[in-house]
């Protein structure tokens, strides 16, 4: 019995269940292609108006026409979830993707950092997100096109940087040092301290004391700071930096946990599809095809693809996993790691060498060569764009008494300097809603160390 | 598994809000706004832009744009980017594709959205609005002057008597109803009900323009020079064109001897020998008395040139300037100059200053580059609206 479902969708929540998988309902709605194509641009089904959303519509749009990309389904953690289903897709796909769905609604309700997040940002994502592209409608109403525009120029181009460690509702700074101090000493610097021989690199001196500077440590979460500590900026654009720190707050641990999730999916969906023997035989042939075709890593037979498929190498650890050491142990991976610590942990050489995994210097002249296929040298080009939600590391430094702003980016750990000219672009978006002069202190082309600024007053 | 899963529908197919309208739609079409109002403030290049002309009938050009980029923070590019791969058979060493042959190629890491073009259309009106605004031009009447005045019959009112061509049967019969409606005993019609329409006299502004443009085909004037007349010429065009209901154009070229083109074979022919420009001068007195009567028109004149000029052929020349400058309502000399050329202290150049020390509405723009053009339609317009004054 097929249920009220042509594609199994009851007997694969049962199925899942009895592996274990656990998860909250989920809502599957059909939708055309085209609504895909803008979740994929957007990230969530509704959000802000912007028009930089429009120039990636374009080329998502281009990208499909061509037939370079298909979209079977997107799916928001939550309670319920929500899944969309294109509604091209047959009933085999449908079967796998339901399947995989599952798959990823067990990682997010189980894994430490959604769970963390979640917590935070609630569970009904995408309401959240409506709203807030409701509120954004609303201060176009009130105060223009343009000035909502500017500041989500400077709010969405700052997106990547937020400090997840903190929390969504994070307060200000503490007006008093003692305290201040008191909340950075982790249990990790307090162990470091209690060394022999060791004290904090940084001995505050008694000017400190003097005036709590503002921030008092190097700050990375600059939409929060700007939100809090803009010195002349309205309420609703304050509201608007909080709305979008909020989406990067949801869209951080599906950044950072990519691989595992999708690997860890796509592990469930095969999984799922092989021991389920209420399908029909086709069926199943049908949708293992569609199987591997998903998770293929290069796009033909005997090629080379300069790029990682996460959802080959994310099921290919999971598979390495569960086969030596079974699927409770799998869970507890599962439960507490992410990107970072399963690529490190578990990306060992051997099934590096069974993969081909290299790594590649591609050389402004065009010649790509591969250099390496060292482990180790491995993990780190693997999780190199991934580090920093994929940003520069970019901090605030200082606040002058003025109110000017004072950015530094870290190029030592980056390992080279900005992009001056979009750096130049980006701190003017930020001085329009700072108002106050904004400065950026970086290396130029030649390593040298250089300072942008912008809202000087002419000499 | 929770029980209301089983309740509910696994699929819910129905139209939904999202099939109203497209929010990606909605943003591309902001974005090209955006784009658009940033050209407009790169108007001096884009209406000098060498790829802006095609023919000057054309009511739009087309403008190849960027993608406007959305600027994030991003780390300087390096020499080399570092990526990982997968494949059979890749061993360290590989080299898996060869440097390009020219050197500099388009690199290995993409450079993301920043390069991307795309092609805008711009009406030319929005652009002439755009160049009126850039100006801060009052906004032209239609043209006319006093001199150029062409009068016409406008009914104006009613009457009890007129000639019986212009009897009003409407009207007539309208007061004929009236009166009998009171009468006891009414006949049909009186002469009372007769209703003559009225006619009056009246001045009407003339509204008509032809401009001649001459151009020198004579072997000096190479293309990049037909290029920056033609960028003028049509700027010009469009301008006059806001203020006249009618233009009528003629087209002249010119060696020793002239003739006259269709506007295609205009900016194409290419003649070769000396210049005279005194025949080109006569050609379009000719042109001007056969089918442009000062009287109905306002007669604009546009010469391009490189400068030179047979001396033998200057006093000729001013009469002719001298005659042509008496029925035309404006003189304009176009000079394409090298670079290091002291510009508009030629032959040509100096007749055209002797003209304009005269009472003749006339100016000279020397052109060498694109940029230049778009001071010498600056110039050209401040000019025609100070005459409006």
């Amino acid at each position: 019995m097929a249920g009220d479902s042509r594609f199994y969708r009851i007997e694969i929540e049962e199925l899942a269940r009895s592996f274990g998988l656990d998860f909250y309902p989920v809502d599957f709605e059909v939708v055309p292609p085209s609504f895909m194509t803008e979740v994929a641009v957007y990230g969530l089904p509704v959000r802000m108006p912007h028009w930089s959303f429009g120039v990636r519509y374009i080329h998502q749009l281009v990208q499909h026409k061509m037939g370079h990309s298909r979209i079977f389904e997107v799916v928001y953690p939550g309670d319920p979830g929500v899944a969309f289903l294109a509604n091209n897709n047959s009933d085999m796909d449908n079967t796998l993707v339901c399947a995989h769905v599952l798959g990823h609604a067990d990682f997010s309700k189980n894994n430490e950092l959604f769970r963390r997040v979640h917590k935070q940002v609630g569970t009904r994502i995408v309401d959240m997100a409506a709203n807030h592209a409701r509120r954004i409608e609303q201060a176009i109403e009130r105060h223009g096109q343009e000035h909502v525009e500017f500041v989500l120029d400077a709010a969405l181009s700052l997106e990547q940087h937020i400090d997840v460690n903190q929390s969504l509702s994070r307060a200000r700074y503490s007006d008093t040092e003692e305290e201040d101090e008191e909340s950075l000493l982790s249990t990790f610097v307090r162990r470091f301290v209690a060394l022999a021989g060791e004290k904090l690199g940084k001995d505050s001196g008694e000017e400190e004391h003097a005036g709590i500077p503002i921030p008092p440590h190097p700050e990375q979460d600059l939409l929060w700071f700007i939100a809090q500590y803009a010195p002349e900026m309205e309420d609703w654009e304050r509201d608007i930096f909080l709305a979008v720190r909020e989406e990067s707050f949801y869209f951080y641990p599906v950044f950072a946990c990519q691989i595992m999730n999708e690997g860890w999916a796509s592990y469930w969906h095969a999984r799922l599809l092989r021991e389920a023997s209420f399908l029909p035989q086709d069926l199943y042939v049908d949708a293992m095809k569609t199987h591997s075709d998903v998770v293929r890593p290069t796009a033909g037979d005997n090629q080379v693809a300069l790029r990682i498929n996460p959802y080959h190498l994310g099921f290919s650890i999971w598979d390495r996993i569960i086969e030596a050491e079974g699927v409770e142990h799998a869970r507890a991976i599962m439960q507490s790691e992410d990107d970072f610590s399963f690529i490190r942990n578990h990306l060992k050489a051997d099934l590096a060498e069974d993969l081909n995994i290299f790594v590649y210097d591609a050389n402004k002249n065009g010649e790509i060569k591969v250099t390496d296929n060292d482990i180790h040298l491995l993990h780190e080009a693997i999780l190199g764009p991934k580090f920093n939600f994929g940003a520069p590391r970019v901090r605030v430094t200082e606040m002058g008494v003025d109110g000017a702003l004072e950015l530094k980016h870290e190029s030592d750990v980056d390992g080279r300097g900005l992009d001056t000219e979009r750096a130049q672009k980006v701190i003017d978006y930020i001085h329009r809603v700072w108002r106050r002069p904004v400065t950026m202190c970086t290396l130029d082309a030649n390593a040298k160390e250089t300072t942008l600024e912008t809202g000087k007053a002419a000499a | 598994m929770s029980p209301e899963s089983h309740d509910r529908p696994a699929i819910v197919p129905s139209t939904r809000w999202y099939d109203l309208f497209s929010r990606g739609a909605r943003d591309w079409l902001r974005h090209n706004e955006k784009v658009r109002d940033s050209v407009k403030k790169t108007l001096p290049e884009l209406i000098s832009g060498p790829d802006v002309l095609t023919q000057p009938e054309n009511r739009t050009v087309r403008v190849p744009v960027k993608f406007l980029e959305h600027y994030r923070f991003r780390l300087s590019d390096s020499d080399t980017q570092t990526g990982v791969g997968q494949g059979q058979g890749a061993k360290p060493g590989d080299v898996l594709r060869p440097a390009d042959a020219g050197g500099e190629g388009d690199g290995g890491a993409g450079t993301g959205e920043g390069g991307v073009q795309f092609v805008l259309e711009f009406k030319v009106d929005d652009i002439l609005d755009w160049l009126w605004e850039e100006l801060e031009l009052p906004n032209l009447e239609p043209k006319s002057t006093r001199s150029l005045e062409n009068s016409e019959y406008v009914r104006e009112g009613i009457d009890r008597r007129g000639p019986r061509a212009r009897l009003d049967r409407r009207r007539t019969v309208k007061e004929a109803v009236k009166r009998r409606a009171i009468q006891a005993n009414p006949i049909p019609f009186t002469d009372d009900d007769l209703r003559f329409r009225q006619l009056s006299r009246r001045p009407q502004p003339m509204t008509q323009a032809a401009i001649i443009f001459i151009i020198d085909v004579s072997s000096s004037m190479d293309d990049a020079s037909r290029q920056l007349a033609k960028s003028f010429f049509f700027w010009a065009l469009q301008g006059i064109r806001r203020q006249h209901t009618r233009i009528d154009t003629a087209f002249i070229g010119h060696t020793v001897t002239a003739w006259e083109f269709s506007e295609e074979e205009f900016f194409a022919v290419r003649g070769s020998g000396g210049t005279e420009a005194s025949c080109a001068f006569a050609l379009s007195l000719d042109v001007i008395r056969d089918r442009f009567d000062p009287s109905q028109y306002n007669v604009y004149v546009f010469y391009a040139s490189d400068g030179d000029n047979y001396s033998a052929d200057r006093d000729a020349s001013r009469d002719g300037l001298k005659d042509l400058a008496e029925i035309s309502s404006f003189m304009g000399y176009v000079e394409t100059v090298g670079r290091s050329s002291a510009g508009l202290n030629t032959e040509m150049g100096r007749l055209f200053k002797d003209l304009a020390e005269g009472d003749t509405a006339a100016d000279s723009y020397a052109l060498s580059g694109n940029e230049d053009v778009w001071e010498a339609i600056r110039r050209f317009f401040t000019q025609q609206a100070k005459q409006e004054d």
